[in-house]
């Protein structure tokens, strides 16, 4: 394979992973501060909808990035009444999520637009184009590194350059702020929290919000940067491609970004092998598919390293007598 | 709190729902509303869809078989402490198993055929529920993750066995080749007209004995017992003597066979090949009618009828007003797993408080509800 | 306070209005708090002299933590009023209680595990968003709390690596860094070794000597008599009286603290041991994070006797009794009923044991022995499911079980007397005799009972301790776990000290004084101690 292929593969490999490294990063909010979240890919499947909707009503790609956003907080916010105020049961609040999505996104898309729930396709105002850096068309004769950067680097869409800083971002708050420390506290031991004088609920809900607000970009994503409009179901399991990558990645932002990458590249990699012979063997594209949870599974089973989770995840807090 | 008595056992099992599914109706039809029609009209055309005459409960029975069996599929798990969301992917896969002995005996009788397709829907269900029960019990893999990433492999190989393997050649669609008639369930309206030429077929009876036969496990066996035992205090099961580890794989491999019948229902029962996504979202469903039901066979019956009710009537309501979808009932289902699974905490304080009212003050000397813990 | 308090003694600690008031760090008036039916505290008054340690003793359950977590902000009292250096405050949350200067030291630590040692210490006491200057502030500080109270820690090791001791240094770290004046600690000798308690003491008189006000809560007498200046002794939630140390002894405070004059001596005839029915023969068992907790330990219990296993909490009695009674692996040694090595492996090795004739009251009966969730008849079986007198093949036989279970509540007076009553619903006491009638009318040739009369009523311990006693005089092999010495002083035919995971001593009941056992349990010496005066009798460990 020629540079060009390669170039082109992963290419498309940073595409793929972006949605998987925002839902990765949303996720990893929630779970660290103990609130477990299967509802990811509900989140996003409303905030794409939404995004969607009202871009393609207002013809503003801004306006339908808050509106994606808005619907992913108050997911996250009905969510968080559930299984932090109420005390749900935090696996059921997804599943409910999830399915609320996936039967309002439809619904409602039908009504609105009558399309079969798809939204009107986007024009290029309402959606998010891709960037040129700079220096990337003078740059481009350049062999390897220049053609690196204008074709990989420089060219995409903002939220993709958006998912990727959020890295850095994420491991800073984590690891070098009093809010990270309490995070990371609260989902270990969230008693050693309250007896410190600080409210669990609080810090719950805002962890929860930032995994609304995050999912709220990867949906918008998919439909008004990726795409152009939103289909019916269109964020197709990735939610929970998104949850498997963050338990591959120990639940670490560096690692989760790695693993996202590493689930892109297979996406990429099995919509370029569709029918073609590797070393005259036909790899079924559907094996390339599941890898992804096949790799989860054999992790989280301690065959290679081992996953353990937040310590008090899943649980919702009550003062015991 | 806890100065709260807990409910009494009729209002725990019966009212909550009930409040709950009320709930639930009330807040989709509050979308509806807003979206300018008219609630009522939508319940009642769902209503009529579901029940209006033998045809379209027919239809309803056939969806509601399915949701019996992926309903006792998640209580069964559940009573042993076990949540198994992987529902869909058991019954998906399970299918693999049906197709491939009711083809080599599509030709004899169908009640040889039957008997088979079960045990072979259950062997290969089961053993999709088995590996993440072995997961959980030997290896500490959360069992929740692994059955929901267990969905998506199982979609994988269905779609490569459907398409490179069980399609015949020269055939577009990817579907298995049809099964032979004689080897296929009849349907109940041969024996019983009214239901018509709806899909509601032998299955169902199945269905019934199978909310019979896990009434008896849970309650009246000692592996029931030993289930519930560890479902409750895992601690306790183990101080007993029970093997944790051996209940959670069995318990697992149950809950996958329940829901693999749904596959016996779809493959031999209804569309006599094998399709792609013939599961729907049934195992899904089946949270809500075992949250709905309180994990008890009569409860699962009746929410499955509910459900398959709403299924069938949302069919059914498209075309009757035009621009309200049958998503409607997906709305609904997502609601009552909300309120009745999520959302619990919202209205059993209340009503414990109402009952509080009405019930006599407790005895000075009777014993305290919170046995005194160190202080 | 209540009616039933004598006067007098309390009155020098009574709070006489605000001039005196900066006497005291804390003064709390008529608090009161239930939980459901339980009135945890009832009209508490208390008055805690600045720089003094205050001890608050009292058994299980008589209201100490539930006033201190109030106190702490934990827990808001239903009524009454706190004073903080003369000043009255309504503490919604222990945020305020830190802001107040009231820091506390919980039973169990407040501790994430994953954290190093700096990371907890300034957790909740951050100074900025960022972290860096704060971790930088904290680390200072810990160099000079550390030198002032001799508080040695390694800022950087993380909590899961540290033994219990220092992490309850960093829980006082933790209190002091926040400028605690006045220190709670909850119980806190319970984990540590003796070592480590003496450590403790030390520490604690070098703050009180530095001003700061100590309240200590304990049920060891021993402990108040060694450490404090004051005492309060509270009994079924009520402070019943408050004494200077110096001007009380052990007998006064137990009797305080239990209501009576406590007959502890049992009524029993001698035994007559005869074979050896239990043989336990180079044990080693570790827990679940892979410590070894008992260390090659051998003994036998012969039939018709009672074997007491004394020792401090934590010394691998637990991991003994779970390991016997086959719930716990054994890594090396032999178990022998009757002479049979039992075959303990594999988490059903609970079953094949109870199958060989052994039967196991555990230490816990909420956590291990009951499903609180089931009925009672159901808990009446657990364990026993697959015998056959509760049905044929693989169904349950649910009248014969339930109409045992009513002979069973009959016989045991258990109350309330109805067998579909869920378990939860019933008392501490009659919960036990659930777990005894099901195991003692198992007729097992060995009985294994772990803590038999932890947090039961007075009335049922005698219960408990004639039933024991029946079991044995009918020719049983009786291997007794408490961390009550004079529950095994006064049950046990011969005593065994455990210290360490090993088995360090044995002691005739009749001969051996506290003093004796308690040096062992220390895992000082033997029970050769010449000069050893005898303790006071009625002192509780």
């Amino acid at each position: 394979m020629d540079l060009v292929i390669i170039l082109s593969t992963l290419d498309a490999t940073i595409r793929l992973s972006t949605p998987l490294l925002l839902a990765c990063l949303a996720g990893l909010y929630s779970e660290r501060a103990g609130v477990f979240d299967i509802g990811l890919e509900g989140k996003m499947l409303a905030a794409a909808f939404g995004a969607a909707a009202v871009a393609a009503v207002t013809n503003n790609v801004w306006l339908g990035l808050l509106a994606g956003v808005g619907v992913s907080l108050s997911t996250s916010a009905l969510q968080g009444a559930a299984a932090i105020t109420l005390k749900g049961n935090q696996l059921i609040a997804g599943v409910a999520i999830n399915m609320l999505a996936a039967g309002l996104t439809t619904f409602l898309g039908i009504q609105w637009f009558a399309q079969g729930g798809r939204t009107p396709a986007l024009t290029p105002d309402s959606r998010f184009g891709n960037m040129t850096l700079p220096f990337a068309d003078e740059l481009a004769g350049v062999p390897v590194l220049g053609q690196i950067y204008s074709e990989l680097i420089s060219g995409h869409n903002l939220l993709v350059y958006i998912a990727f800083l959020a890295v850095p971002i994420t491991w800073f708050v984590l690891y070098r702020t009093r809010f990270g420390l309490r995070l990371r506290a609260v989902g270990e031991n969230p008693k050693a929290v309250d007896t410190a004088g600080i409210s669990v609920i609080a810090l719950r809900y805002q962890a929860v919000l930032i995994t609304g607000l995050l999912c709220g970009l990867a949906g918008a994503f998919f439909s008004i940067a990726q795409g152009s409009g939103f289909g019916n179901n269109m964020t197709a399991g990735k939610g929970f491609i998104a949850l498997a990558a963050l338990i591959f990645a120990k639940w670490k932002p560096v690692p989760a970004m790695f693993t996202c990458l590493l689930f892109g590249f297979l996406d990429a990699l099995q919509i370029r092998l569709q029918n073609t012979d590797i070393f005259g063997v036909t790899v079924p594209v559907q094996a390339i598919q599941a890898l992804p949870y096949i790799l989860t599974v054999v992790l989280l089973a301690g065959f290679i390293g081992k996953a353990v989770g937040p310590k008090a995840g899943g649980v919702a807090y009550t003062k015991e007598r | 709190m806890s100065t709260l008595r807990p409910l009494p056992r009729w209002a725990d099992i019966l009212l909550l729902p009930i409040i709950n599914l009320a709930l639930a109706f009330i807040v989709s039809g509050i979308v509806v509303f807003s979206i300018g029609q008219n609630p009522l009209a939508a319940l009642e055309a769902i209503v009529g869809g579901a029940f209006g005459n033998g045809y379209n409960f027919g239809y309803t029975l056939y969806y509601s078989t399915n949701f019996i069996f992926t309903g006792l599929a998640v209580a069964v798990a559940a009573h042993a402490g076990l949540f198994n969301i992987g529902g869909n992917g058991q019954a998906y896969i399970a299918g693999l198993g049906v197709i491939l002995v009711a083809l080599p005996m599509q030709f004899m009788p169908w009640w040889l055929t039957f008997p088979v397709a079960i045990l072979a829907g259950a062997a290969v269900g089961g053993f999709w529920a088995f590996i993440p029960g072995w997961l959980q019990a030997k290896r500490g893999s959360h069992v929740v993750i692994t059955t929901i990433m267990f969905n998506f492999i199982a979609a994988a190989i269905m779609v490569y066995m459907v398409v490179n393997v069980l399609k015949p050649d020269g055939v577009m669609a990817p579907e298995s080749a049809m099964i032979a008639p004689e080897g296929r369930m009849p349907k109940l309206g041969a024996f019983i007209p009214w239901f018509k030429n709806t899909d509601v077929n032998f299955t169902l009876l199945l269905a019934l004995a199978c909310l019979v036969g896990v009434y008896i496990l849970i309650w009246h066996t000692r592996f029931g017992y030993a289930m519930r035992a560890l479902g409750h205090n895992p601690t306790a099961s183990n101080y007993a003597g029970m093997s944790n580890s051996r209940i959670i794989m069995i318990v697992m491999t149950l809950s996958g066979a329940l829901a693999g019948m749904v596959a016996v229902n779809q493959v031999v029962g209804v569309q006599y090949r094998l399709v792609l996504d013939y599961v729907a979202d049934a195992g899904f469903v089946g949270i809500a009618v075992a949250l709905m039901g309180r994990n008890h066979p009569v409860g699962i019956l009746f929410a499955a009828l509910l459900f398959g009710a709403l299924y069938q009537g949302g069919n059914e309501l498209q075309y009757v007003i035009p621009g309200l979808s049958k998503e409607m009932v997906v709305v609904i289902q997502a609601l009552v797993i909300l309120f009745t699974g999520a959302m619990e905490g919202m209205f059993r304080p209340g009503l414990q408080r109402m009952f509080g009212l009405f019930a006599p003050a407790p005895k000075p000397d009777a014993p305290p509800a919170v046995a005194a813990k160190e202080s | 306070m209540t009616s039933n308090t004598p006067s007098g003694a309390t009155s020098a600690q009574r709070p006489s209005g605000a001039a005196d008031a900066s006497e005291f760090a804390i003064e709390l008036r008529k608090i009161n708090k239930r939980f459901g039916p339980v009135h945890a505290n009832r009209d508490i008054d208390l008055a805690i002299r600045r720089g003094s340690v205050h001890g608050i003793v009292g058994e299980n359950g008589a209201g100490k933590s539930t006033l201190m977590s109030i106190l702490y902000g934990f827990y808001t009292a239903d009524s009454g009023e706190i004073r903080v250096n003369g000043t009255t405050h309504a503490i919604t949350d222990s945020r305020h209680a830190l802001a107040l200067g009231i820091g506390m030291v919980h039973q169990h630590f407040m501790l994430v595990d994953n954290f190093t040692i700096l990371e907890n210490v300034i957790l909740g006491a951050e100074d900025k968003a960022l972290l860096g200057p704060s971790l930088e502030r904290a680390r200072k500080e810990l160099v000079r709390l550390a030198k002032d109270y001799r508080l040695d820690v390694d800022p950087d090791a993380v909590i899961e690596d540290v033994s219990v001791g220092t992490q309850q240094r960093v829980e006082i770290l933790k209190a002091l860094y926040r400028g605690a004046d006045v220190l709670i600690l909850d119980e806190p000798t319970g984990v540590l070794t003796p070592a480590e308690a003496d450590d403790l003491f030390r520490v604690l008189r070098e703050l009180r000597d530095q001003g700061k006000t100590i309240i200590l809560i304990t049920h060891k007498l021993r402990e108040i008599m060694a450490i404090t200046d004051y005492v309060s002794v509270m009994r079924q939630g009520a402070i019943v009286e408050t004494l200077k140390t110096s001007e009380t002894n052990p007998e006064q405070l137990a009797e305080l603290m239990v209501g009576r004059r406590v007959l502890l001596r049992v009524e029993k005839g001698p035994a007559h041991p005869g074979e050896v029915l239990l043989s336990v023969e180079n044990l080693v068992v570790k827990d679940d994070l892979g410590v070894t907790r008992v260390k090659d330990v051998s003994f036998t219990v012969r039939a018709g006797e009672i074997v007491g296993i004394a020792g401090v909490a934590g010394n691998g009695q637990s991991e003994l009794l779970e390991s016997v009674s086959g719930m716990r692996d054994q890594s090396a040694g032999i178990v022998r009923l009757k002479g049979k090595p039992l075959s303990l492996e594999g988490d059903d090795g609970a079953h094949r044991a109870r199958q060989a004739g052994l039967a196991h009251v555990p230490e816990d009966r909420q956590r291990m022995g009951l499903v609180t969730a089931f009925e009672e008849w159901e808990n009446s079986i657990l364990g026993y499911e697959d015998d056959k007198a509760y049905g044929k093949g693989i169904l349950l036989d649910i009248d014969a079980a339930r109409a045992q279970a009513r002979e069973r509540i009959k016989k045991f007076d258990i109350r309330p007397a109805n067998e579909r009553l869920k378990t939860a619903n019933f008392s501490g006491g009659n919960q036990q005799k659930i777990v005894l009638a099901r195991e003692m009318e198992r007729n097992p040739d060995v009985l294994i009972v772990g803590q038999p009369t932890r947090g039961v009523d007075i009335g049922a311990i005698e219960f408990i301790h004639n039933q024991i006693i029946k079991m044995r005089d009918a020719g049983k092999a009786i291997l007794l776990v408490s961390v009550e010495l004079d529950e095994i002083r006064s049950l046990a035919d011969r005593i065994l000290v455990m210290f360490d995971g090993q088995i360090v001593g044995e002691a005739d009941p009749a001969t051996a004084t506290e003093r004796d056992l308690g040096l062992m349990m220390a895992g000082i010496g033997n029970k050769a101690a010449p000069q050893a005066r005898v303790a006071a009798e009625g002192q509780r460990e």
